[in-house]
């Protein structure tokens, strides 16, 4: 079965990887190399993993980033997370149905000693913060380890195929995010100093001042002066009827999917919440040939760059905005969704409700720092500091400006002589600020041969529009990075400005197309499907927001001359539209499923380890539980494998909903280890011939 | 309205029976605890084992009474404390503590314990996969079990509540307010609360609470690191003690048992007690009892380790409870404290029988056996041979 995987991918490369098999409740599973066994399953067609012990509900995946542990199986005997854990050649791979049971090894087993290892920086997560802080600390020749729990360096900069904003010179604007992490990378390896470790997991801070690293299959313990928490978030979640149905799952589950391991898990989907993670992760689904049949966003607008709205809104997806999702249909996966309008006050308004046919809904509701490991640094006096998303979400332009000045100010605290550029604190700023005013401007035809639209309303901080063109035409309307750019001046027609907008918010007018003025040429840019624009020839084009303006001739497309894999389509179009046409449909609005999908049960599973229900939650608030550990003590919550990470705050929502203020709710402790740790590892077992 | 028949300082693993017992006998009762909810102290840092197989005849007819409660919770209450009589199983490698064993089984005979010395095949079958090289056998005692501190805190919560007691969380006492030569209520860091009768159940930090009325109290907190692995299906039956000190020279007994949810919770006993009230988790814990379990029990490093942590053990001199009023100390006064550790096997025993001292005049068990566990004994007259 190969139909799962994405073979050709506009902008990823897809490697010739070697395959080999593993098996999966006896069936045969053919997986490329360096893949996890769940994103092997889902290239197979397989996304229910197993059935959970409580109630045999369904699971599957939902963080793929290792934090939940909804997709364990068993692995040659042992429960593992599938999203963690490398498929290799021969592996006995089952389904955790019920509990696992205990494999009778039991032939006696040494032990070695616990490695103690010393540094000056222990740095965790080796994402966009903690590369930044690396190098920084490297530049200075101090000793660091770098430990991340995947496979490859970069965090979530190598899901992120999209262009970066910000600044050329400081942050890599124009650059692909997975680029960016391949860059990071080998400047990190440039430096001796600097260590790291992959496949390596650190799972508590000591009294002792020792952090447990899980390293592949060794337990370390590493003894730093300093620790940077460079951690990165968990993605918020969404508790609703069906929430917990396999196919519901995170966005940023979806792009390592997608975009790390090249498996396409559905054709058709519908994106939860309007930040620029949804907005983003569907136009990382179109670009693998994937359906957005639709995005809700509770608010009355959606809470990302317009640009990227604009991007989504222009290839044909629909956006709800003041709409929420009301349930999740399915009776052991997803099959269908009812989104239906919301008030002011987010209360659901009666007979607004729709219903639409897909096989997965991705909940993008924002993100919460990953920070237990910092409050246990705190908690056992180790000098510390975060960056990043662990300290405050944000982009990642400005966790790698939160990484470079973490990285100084670690080596000031270690007694170096270093100074932190005055410049530096106010960009992060900047590039950690929210979207400021939407301004539109009507486009204006200019007396020239040749020249620029520059569709960029919103107040961002991005700029690679003014630093690529050669005539220096295209300048900011003010000292700020987030302020608008205006062309006024002389166009070379070279194109540059429209290859490196991150935004696609760029197109250049041919005025002098046609000598009679009946047809004009408009240069858009275009990172779908190359192909699939030249069968096509005749296609629907759109302004700026995705309205339908009618018609446009593909004459060529071009390679981008500055921006890897993305291409300048030449289109002939009605010279009056020639200032409005900004893109091109690809997907037209799907129609709404008024078959009665298998009900979803009401109960809304808010703790997924434990599967404990909103309705338990609420019943235990109005007797009066006022402790987060009293829930954990007698309903679970919390007590599973995340350790809370999915519900607390969930349940946080509930107890605000029963009108309890949350300066009344005590919240649950938090203790080592972050996640799960087998106890062979623990113990130093030496290998034997047993494995 | 502050005025209440008894006021219990404490609502953990004692205070919690003795004021739900106390409520019982229509007693207006007021808890007062430090933290947020109950049982958030010493309580959930319990691994929940139960065992009347002690050798201490005070402590052997308490803990009796503490598995009769706990036994038929659900029959008696309704609700759900996780209870699972696996038994208690002591396997043994050497011959000391073979002749250790064997030398209490007489006194536990004699209170109609239900324990035995058995071979090591029966060692092998109420411990599957145990190592088989040195086992001589050992005791097993299948009628003691285990309870999940959790789930009986928030019940004795609720038994206590539904029978009238009054819960006052996130209050810290801080001392107790005398009149003449009788105990008056108890003052906290947030009102002042008035009753004739006030128990000590401070567990960790009664020694404060005593020194506020000039009862010096000897406790002094310990305290041990323990963990908790993600659930398996049932295999281990019986709460398994290993009497052998380490060979890594820092951990003397070690015990686990798998609890009625299928988790196995595990504890060692440090071979140099931790003093204080640090209750951070240390490196040094989980690869120590990682490699004590998988020594015993190969089949245990498929295990996964979910959670660790620190628990306070209020220790007394001699290693036994501190369990009654207090002679020459104010009238009204009454101590459940000094547990050493096994206030959740011993609490609700101690507050069924505290609650009939009280209104009763008399406890439960023969007065002179309970006196054993009094303030006034000589707490260095010789320690239990089974702490």
């Amino acid at each position: 079965m190969s139909e799962f995987r994405i073979r050709t991918h506009p902008i990823l490369d897809v490697p010739k990887v070697e395959e080999f098999t593993f098996t999966f409740n006896g069936e045969a599973i053919r997986a490329r190399r360096g893949e996890v066994i769940s994103s092997a399953l889902f290239a197979n067609g397989i996304r229910i993993f197993g059935h959970h012990p409580k109630d045999s509900a369904p699971q599957g995946i939902f963080c793929a980033n290792g934090q939940c542990s909804q997709c364990m199986v068993i692995a040659d005997g042992v429960p593992v997370k599938a999203c963690m854990t490398l498929a290799r050649e021969g592996m006995v791979v089952t389904s955790c149905d019920g509990m696992p049971g205990l494999p009778a090894a039991d032939r006696p087993v040494t032990f070695g000693e616990v490695e103690t290892v010393e540094t000056d920086v222990l740095i965790v997560g080796g994402g966009p913060s903690g590369l930044c802080a690396g190098i920084e600390l490297g530049k200075l020749g101090i000793e660091t380890l770098i430990v991340d729990d995947k496979e490859e360096l970069g965090g979530k900069l190598g899901l992120q195929t999209h262009a970066f904003f910000g600044s050329i010179d400081d942050c890599f604007a124009g650059t692909r995010g997975h680029r960016i992490g391949h860059i990071l990378r080998e400047q990190v390896a440039q430096f001796d100093c600097v260590r790291t470790w992959t496949g390596a997991t650190a799972v508590g801070v000591f009294a002792d001042k020792r952090v447990g690293v899980q390293h592949r299959s060794r337990y370390v313990l590493v003894h730093p002066k300093v620790i940077l928490i460079s951690t990165g978030a968990r993605e918020k979640n969404l508790a609703f009827p069906g929430c917990d149905l396999p196919g519901v799952y995170g966005a940023g589950a979806f792009q390592t999917l997608v975009n790390r391991d090249l498996v396409r898990p559905t054709d058709r989907l519908f994106v939860v919440g309007g930040g620029n993670v949804g907005l983003i992760a569907a136009y990382h689904a179109i670009q693998a040939g994937i359906e957005v049949v639709g995005l809700v966003e509770a608010l009355p607008r959606c809470g990302g760059y317009k640009v990227h709205l604009d991007k989504i809104l222009r290839l044909g997806v629909p956006v709800y905005t003041s709409h929420t999702v009301v349930r999740a249909f399915g009776k052991t996966e997803v099959e269908g969704i009812e989104i239906a309008r919301v008030d002011a006050s987010f209360k659901v308004v009666p007979k607004t409700s729709r219903r639409f046919k897909v096989d997965t809904i991705l909940i993008a509701v924002g993100l919460s720092p990953l920070d237990s490991l910092l409050v246990m640094a705190k908690e056992a006096n180790v000098p510390v500091v975060s960056a990043g998303d662990a300290k405050e979400i944000a982009e990642a332009s400005a966790a790698m400006f939160s990484g470079r000045l973490a990285g100084r100010k670690i080596a000031k605290m270690l007694g170096r002589r270093t100074f932190v550029p005055q410049v530096w604190q106010p960009l992060m700023e900047t590039l950690r600020s929210k979207p400021g005013e939407t301004r539109m401007r009507r486009p204006k035809p200019r007396d020239l041969r040749v020249y620029p639209v520059v569709r960029c309303y919103e107040e961002i901080p991005c700029n690679p529009c003014t630093q690529v063109c050669p005539m220096h035409s295209i300048r900011l309307a003010g000292d700020s990075i987030t302020a608008l750019p205006t062309f006024e001046g002389r166009c070379t027609g070279c194109g540059r400005c429209v290859s490196i907008c991150p935004g696609l918010a760029i197109t250049l007018v041919v005025e002098n197309y046609d000598p009679k003025r009946r047809r004009a040429l408009v240069i858009l840019p275009s990172e779908t499907d190359r192909g699939a624009l030249f069968r096509e020839r005749t296609i629907t084009t759109t302004d700026v927001e995705g309205k339908t303006l009618g018609e446009g001739t593909v004459i060529a497309v071009k390679r981008s001359p500055i921006l890897d894999k993305r291409n300048l389509l030449l289109l002939e179009v009605p010279y009056e539209q020639r200032l409005d046409v900004a893109g091109y449909r690809l997907q037209e609005p799907a129609e709404q499923w008024d078959a009665l999908g298998a009900e979803s049960k009401d109960d809304v599973i808010v703790c997924r380890c434990e599967r404990v229900t909103r309705r338990e939650i609420v019943r235990e608030i109005r007797r009066g539980v006022r402790d987060m550990n009293q829930l954990k003590a007698v309903l679970r919550t919390g007590m599973g494998a995340c350790g809370g990470k999915t519900c607390t705050e969930l349940i946080e929502r509930i107890f605000r909903e029963e009108g309890v203020p949350l300066n009344e709710v005590t919240e649950p402790t938090n203790r080592p280890f972050v996640t799960e740790v087998p106890l062979s590892l623990l113990a130093s077992v030496e290998e034997d011939d047993e494995e | 309205m502050t005025s209440y028949d008894a006021i219990v300082v404490g609502g953990g693993s004692v205070g919690l029976p003795t004021a739900m017992f106390l409520a019982k006998e229509k007693l207006k009762v007021l808890v007062i605890d430090q933290h947020a909810s109950c049982g958030q102290g010493q309580n959930k840092a319990a691994i929940g084992g139960v065992r009347a197989t002690h050798s201490d005849p005070a402590k052997i007819k308490l803990c009796l009474e503490s598995l009769r409660i706990y036994s038929s919770w659900t029959e008696t209450y309704g609700g759900d404390v996780g209870w699972k009589m696996g038994g208690y199983c002591f396997p043994v490698f050497r011959e000391a503590d073979e002749r250790l064993l064997k030398s209490i089984l007489p006194i536990q005979k004699k209170f109609g314990l239900k324990i035995d010395w058995v071979g090591p095949d029966v060692i092998k079958e109420v411990v599957p996969g145990i190592k088989e090289e040195g086992l001589r056998g050992g005791t097993y005692s299948p009628n003691d079990g285990q309870v999940s501190p959790l789930m009986a805190s928030y019940e004795m919560h609720r038994v206590a509540e539904t029978s009238g007691c009054e819960f006052k969380f996130n209050e810290r006492v801080q001392l107790i307010t005398t009149d003449k030569s009788r105990v008056s209520g108890v003052k906290t860091d947030k009102a002042h609360y008035w009753a004739p009768v006030v128990v000590n159940a401070a567990g960790a930090f009664a020694r404060q609470i005593g020194q506020s009325v000039g009862v010096e109290i000897p406790v002094v907190p310990e305290s041990h690191e323990a963990g908790i692995s993600a659930p398996i299906r049932q295999f281990l039956g019986p709460l398994v003690v290993d009497l052998r000190p380490g060979a890594d020279g820092r951990s003397a007994n070690f015990y686990f048992g798998q609890n009625d949810f299928g988790a196995v919770i595990f504890c060692y006993t440090p071979s140099t007690p931790f003093c204080g009230t640090d209750r951070r988790s240390t490196s040094e814990f989980g690869p120590r009892i990682a490699q004590r379990l998988i020594e015993l029990i190969p089949r245990l490093k498929n295990l996964l380790v979910r959670r660790v942590w620190r628990g306070l053990y209020p220790m007394t001199p001699d290693g036994s409870p501190i369990i009654g009023p207090v002679p020459d100390g104010p009238e009204g006064l009454f101590l459940a404290v000094g547990m050493c550790g096994q206030g959740f096997m011993l609490g609700p025993g101690v507050g069924a029988n505290l609650a009939s001292l009280i209104v009763h005049g008399r406890p439960l068990i023969e007065e002179d056996v309970l006196k054993q566990l009094c303030f006034g004994r000589d707490f260095h007259a010789g320690e239990e041979a089974l702490k």
